[in-house]
């Protein structure tokens, strides 16, 4: 882990980090939470042959939506594609790897490997087509599926307000999936709006602990409102 | 006249009790919205992370880091808040949900509930509807009572990829409010001017209809 002094550093910088073919946790459910604009310098880097995983396909021409087009992502984890017709396509053809979850589970399964665990058990989709694939178990007399954790080399996520050791403040419906997968992956990098110096956010309100966070970036808010305003719903 | 839709949502808002956590699914449970009193004290939850949902007062700059699962700009009402995915799903597998509103594709006699997949034509995923389904004390599933081709949806047993065995509680449609009860689908209200005939070939499943205590709505 980057020591707390040295985290604080450009956007450049921190993608470069990433080879090609890691494995990547990216935040957001739709758009907002999505790190818009380290992924928009993923793509501009050149990196290909990823393995994504992300509650969702965010739209065609935003976020990881511009990575799929740009056949950059070889698989993706993910809960739903509903809003990506591309990412659809590309499922269909057989051109990208597409695993899903019930979100819950998806969830969970970050939060497990972000708490150092290795899976948990559960009796959701018990009785439907998702659990033929899964493992179960006899435990207290009771049948449930195991669901192993899943853990990423790399996690982008986006964060509200940050100071320079890579404490993380979230904001409204940005939260979902970013804390979780700030801790489940070995190299967590992230952007913020402010990155302040440290000791102006109140240590009670912080979300992420910078124990967490390799690397924070600050995004011009105009990078990211692109993403943010060209959401579609 | 209302709509086949109006007389859906309007039937389906008598579902919740002042006080209640709401979850509304995507498309028209979405819309339920609407029909909620003012005054009711409801919060909605929205699986994306908040209890507390408020529908964006007309002409108001949205706050683009607050959608609901569908996508949608919203705002909070007074008691709201606003949490993780792992916390979110957490409060709907314990069961801290009282009610949500689905749409279907199917649904049977049993309670059995297909709404997510269709083998080789669409499967963008489950999202958050199996959890939702599984766990949260009442599930109402609201939809048409025929496809798009007059084929019935209310069916004895569904046929298509599960969203979740046993789980359904009520289903609205246009035609009328079915109950699951443990010895098959109670008829609880029926629409004004349908008789039970026309009703009975308009459904596959098995129907449980006491005309003397039937509703209309």
């Amino acid at each position: 882990m980057t020591l707390i002094n040295q985290k604080y550093t450009s956007i450049e910088q921190a993608i470069a980090n990433i080879p090609s073919g890691a494995s990547i946790m990216i935040g957001g459910f739709g758009s907002p939470g999505t790190p818009f604009a380290l992924l928009d310098e993923l793509l501009a880097q050149g990196q290909s042959g990823l393995t994504l995983i992300k509650n969702d396909a965010n739209e065609p021409d935003i976020g990881i939506g511009r990575l799929i087009r740009a056949g950059r992502v070889d698989r993706l984890i993910t809960s739903h594609i509903g809003l990506n017709r591309v990412a659809i396509d590309e499922m269909n053809q057989g051109r990208l790897a597409v695993e899903m979850y019930p979100q819950g589970l998806l969830a969970e399964k970050i939060r497990c490997a972000g708490a150092g665990h290795y899976g948990f058990l559960t009796d959701i989709g018990l009785g439907t087509e998702i659990a033929g694939a899964r493992r179960e178990i006899e435990c207290e007399g009771k049948t449930w599926a195991i669901e192993p954790a899943i853990h990423a080399e790399f996690a982008l996520v986006h964060a509200d307000l940050a100071d320079e050791y890579g404490n993380l403040v979230y904001r409204g419906t940005a939260i979902n999936f970013n804390p979780l997968m700030a801790m489940a992956a070995d190299h967590t990098i992230a952007q913020a709006f402010q990155v302040q110096p440290p000791g102006n956010l109140p240590p009670e309100t912080i979300h992420t602990p910078c124990a967490f966070v390799s690397q924070v970036v600050q995004v011009e808010l105009a990078s990211s409102e692109q993403g943010r305003r060209a959401h579609a719903v | 006249m209302p709509s086949d839709q109006e007389r859906i949502l309007a039937r389906a808002a008598r579902e919740i009790d002042p006080g209640q956590i709401v979850n509304l699914g995507i498309g028209l449970p979405t819309r339920l919205f609407h029909y909620l009193p003012k005054e009711m004290e409801v919060l909605v939850h929205s699986e994306n992370g908040v209890l507390g949902c408020q529908l964006l007062t007309e002409g108001s700059e949205p706050d683009l880091e607050m959608i609901d699962s569908g996508g949608a700009y919203i705002s909070t009402r007074p008691g709201a808040s606003v949490f993780d995915s792992a916390l979110s799903f957490a409060m709907i597998r314990r069961s801290r949900v009282d009610v949500t509103f689905m749409g279907a594709f199917e649904v049977d006699q049993q309670g059995n509930l297909a709404n997510w997949k269709i083998p080789g034509k669409f499967s963008p995923g489950i999202g958050g509807a199996m959890e939702l389904a599984q766990k949260v004390k009442k599930l109402v599933v609201l939809c048409s009572h025929n496809d798009k081709h007059g084929n019935p949806k209310i069916l004895k047993q569904c046929r298509l990829p599960l969203t979740a065995p046993r789980c359904v509680s009520r289903i609205i449609t246009e035609k009328a409010v079915m109950e699951v009860t443990e010895t098959g689908l109670q008829v609880v209200d029926i629409a004004e001017g349908l008789d039970v005939d026309a009703l009975r070939d308009a459904t596959e499943a098995d129907l449980i209809i006491d005309e003397h205590r039937l509703g209309r709505f």
